[in-house]
């Protein structure tokens, strides 16, 4: 992720599809395991962790949908109900059934990839935005079915609370523990996302999206790997929405509407399609760029204004300032934050010189 | 010092606050509330109004001493609706100290009644969240403070009773409802008083985002043709459905809203006061600015030098805000005489919330009584009807078959 040496030295695919391109990224990822397991809980209130979960969420989510529209090439809509499917399942096998989390979390995904199949079987006739109307579609028919079926939904609150998650007698319910809980799944989903992503089933994948033709005439069986894809992806949308269950303590629909699945694609896009790191930090883009904008009009903005204007200046500004900073990210470089990051990275490579 | 100096003084703040976690401890006696609004997503309607109307009774209370000698210091975070942002303006709250917080949303109340409790931190849900979060023992730290939807439903079926000639036997209710968890709460205690008064009911849902309703007004005026028409409907809905009503010749006067169908400014973007002439709407605080505490207020602005804000004239969201902020300094209040003085915790506060009882700020506030068992206050509601281009009061605080709801908290309680 941050090492390449300074020319092209493979000689063999493993080489190429290794996830250290050099000794030293070893270093690198246990200086960042160190940072995130002990350093940062240890030394950071409790607020920035609360920040930080509801990131490590959002990762699981930006990764599967990245997995379906940056690397497969197919738009969906959807995946805020397939975070609804997922987070149902596991509330209700937690609730009836008393399920521990380990479980209900697997569970959950897999109710999420089956029924991501069926809302991707359009996929295997149309593409573009045909293909994200018929997801849309997807997205209204699962809320409104649970809206309306109280054996999925509880009753008419379509609400179902849970226990927060335990392991040997140990419940995680502080931001704190709840920090270490969302950490391993987050981490898992990028491990495994990278690990896809360098396997023949990922690299089928971006054969579909760049030319499903040509793909096809290499032998990749379409049909199978668009499902697939539309399962993984749905696989990870069911277990953020398992996260989401278990840090709010409920599952609830209203959490999980048409508006979530768009500010999930926004995140991708912003951060790069096709890229893990582009999920990740379009997701930290997306949850952490209100927050921190609003801290700083807080300070800045009470130079300038009473507080009673100010909440109406926050507000409005911040709509504002987020939507300014998202044209212009797009603008400088279309490819998303990722990219950005990999020009820098180039830029620095060849330093002093310009090419 | 230049503006481009001030910023960057700013920029060094922000950095400082981010880094050091701000500066709860600068300032004695001070306490901090936390309030969650929404004034740029979908219920920015109801926010820009109801949140100023917080802010100016907190400002009220500052500029006369304070709080029982401490001042108030509000921090307000906007959620846009949506849950993770809640999580957040919670945690932030918590981080600065504030010992009540108020939530604002349904999904974020539910998303946030389990932390509260964890946290020991009470949070105001008024209109928001569930029915049953009025049972203090099964929510110690969510409070609805005002009437929820189930005791909105009983009022409504209470006034349709009166309004009816005092019985409701054999006669016909429509309810009209957007078709969400909080549009269908209110179904079994309508079900439940259909079969115990004997009227037949029907119901009409309207899906998201509730701005076509043609064929459900049609249904209810050509072939149901009811006695009366209860409606409960958020956002744009509420002035689509008193402009469908009236375009169908159905009279008004025997329409009631519920809450969220009640302002102003619902009527205003129905084509006007004078167009919605006898329309109802049941309200959980009191309209209009004929209110000790308004007038206070608007002196407060003019000693100041300033103009009354123009969110003062959306009266019926404006005073739900002064309500909320009321009850909150009255438990704030209650806790710092309960510690003769000293500052209190957030789990003292939720005592003191606990212990409203013949606070009426004027008539403003209904005369709820809020303890452990009941976080409802009564569940009082007030009718207001409009005429002759305004909202005026039909009918004082009552509570609308109150035991009915009482059984069936009674059997939500049991059921968990």
């Amino acid at each position: 992720m941050f090492h390449r040496e300074s020319g092209i030295f493979k000689t063999t695919y493993a080489a190429d599809a290794a996830l250290y391109p050099l000794p030293v990224a070893k270093w690198t990822v246990a200086a960042l395991a160190l940072i995130f397991i002990v350093i940062i809980p240890l030394t950071v209130h409790e607020y920035y962790l609360s920040i930080l979960n509801l990131i490590f969420i959002a990762i699981v989510g930006a990764l599967g949908l990245n997995i379906l529209v940056g690397y497969t090439g197919q738009i969906s809509i959807g995946h805020a109900a397939f975070m609804s499917v997922g987070a149902y399942t596991a509330a209700n096998l937690a609730v009836k059934l008393g399920l521990p989390f380990w479980i209900t979390l697997p569970a959950g995904g897999l109710m999420a990839a089956a029924i991501g199949v069926l809302v991707g079987m359009p996929s295997l006739r149309i593409k573009g935005l045909y293909l994200a109307i018929a997801t849309l579609a997807g997205q209204l028919i699962i809320e409104w079915t649970i809206n309306r079926v109280p054996a999925i939904s509880g009753g008419a609150q379509a609400s179902i609370e849970v226990d927060r998650p335990s392991l040997f007698g140990f419940s995680f319910n502080t931001q704190g523990s709840l920090y270490f809980f969302l950490l391993f799944f987050a981490v898992l989903a990028i491990v495994a996302t990278l690990n896809l992503a360098r396997s023949r089933i990922g690299r089928a994948f971006v054969a579909v999206r760049d030319q499903d033709i040509a793909a096809e005439i290499i032998g990749i069986n379409i049909y199978r790997y668009k499902l697939l894809a539309f399962a993984i992806s749905s696989f990870y949308a069911g277990v953020c929405g398992v996260l989401y269950t278990y840090y709010f303590g409920i599952a609830n629909y209203e959490q999980f509407q048409l508006i979530v699945s768009i500010d999930y694609l926004a995140m991708i896009i912003i951060g790069g399609l096709g890229s893990v790191l582009g999920s990740i930090l379009g997701a930290v883009f997306v949850t952490l760029l209100p927050i921190v904008i609003r801290i700083f009009m807080e300070d800045v903005g009470s130079l300038f204004f009473t507080t009673a204007e100010m909440a109406n200046v926050i507000s409005g500004l911040r709509l504002g300032v987020f939507g300014g900073l998202i044209i212009f990210f797009l603008i400088v470089e279309p490819e998303g934050l990722n990219r950005l990051w990999r020009n820098i990275r180039s830029y620095f490579r060849v330093w002093p010189f310009s090419y | 010092m230049t503006r481009f100096v001030r910023s960057w003084l700013g920029v060094a703040a922000t950095t400082a606050t981010l880094v050091f976690g701000g500066g709860q401890a600068f300032a004695q006696k001070e306490l901090v509330f936390g309030l969650q609004c929404d004034r740029t997503g979908p219920t920015a309607t109801v926010g820009v109004y109801l949140c100023p109307g917080y802010h100016d009774y907190i400002g009220l209370v500052n500029s006369k001493g304070g709080v029982e000698g401490f001042k108030i210091k509000v921090l307000e975070i906007d959620n846009e609706y949506k849950v993770p942002p809640a999580m957040e303006a919670h945690e932030r709250f918590k981080k600065e100290g504030a010992v009540l917080e108020g939530l604002y949303g349904t999904p974020q109340t539910a998303a946030l009644n389990k932390k509260l409790e964890e946290d020991k931190i009470l949070g105001t849900s008024p209109g928001f969240g569930t029915a049953s979060a009025a049972d203090g023992k099964r929510f110690p730290y969510t409070f609805p403070i005002a009437a929820s939807y189930w005791s909105q439903a009983g009022a409504a079926v209470a006034f349709a009773k009166e309004r009816l000639g005092g019985n409701l036997k054999g006669k016909k209710i429509a309810y009209l409802f957007y078709d969400n968890p909080a549009g269908k709460e209110a179904l079994p205690i309508l079900e439940d008083l259909a079969k115990t008064e004997g009227f037949e009911m029907r119901t009409f849902a309207v899906p998201a985002p509730g701005v076509e309703m043609g064929a459900q007004i049609l249904d209810i005026t050509g072939r149901f043709k009811p006695d009366f028409v209860i409606t409960h409907l958020f956002g744009r809905a509420p002035s689509v459905s008193i402009k469908e009503l009236k375009g169908k010749g159905f009279p008004l006067s025997k329409v009631v809203a519920f809450v969220w169908g009640s302002a102003e400014a619902d009527i205003i973007a129905a084509g006007g006061m004078g167009v919605a002439e006898g329309y109802n709407t049941i309200q959980f605080a009191g309209v209009g600015k004929d209110f000790p505490v308004l007038k206070d207020i608007e002196a407060m602005y003019k000693a100041q030098g300033k103009t009354s804000p123009k969110e003062m004239d959306s009266t019926v969201y404006y005073n739900r805000g002064v309500l909320i902020a009321a009850l909150h300094v009255e438990a704030v209040r209650n806790a710092i005489k309960a510690k003769n003085g000293a500052a209190p915790t957030s789990e003292e506060v939720k005592k003191g919330m606990e212990s409203i009882k013949g606070f009426t700020l004027g008539g403003l506030v209904p005369p709820m009584e809020i303890t452990p068992a009941d976080h409802e206050g009564g569940g009082w509601v007030q009718i207001w009807t409009v005429k002759g281009g305004k909202l005026s009061k039909t009918k004082d605080w009552f509570q609308g078959y109150r035991s009915v709801i009482q059984k069936h908290l009674d059997a939500e309680a049991k059921k968990s």
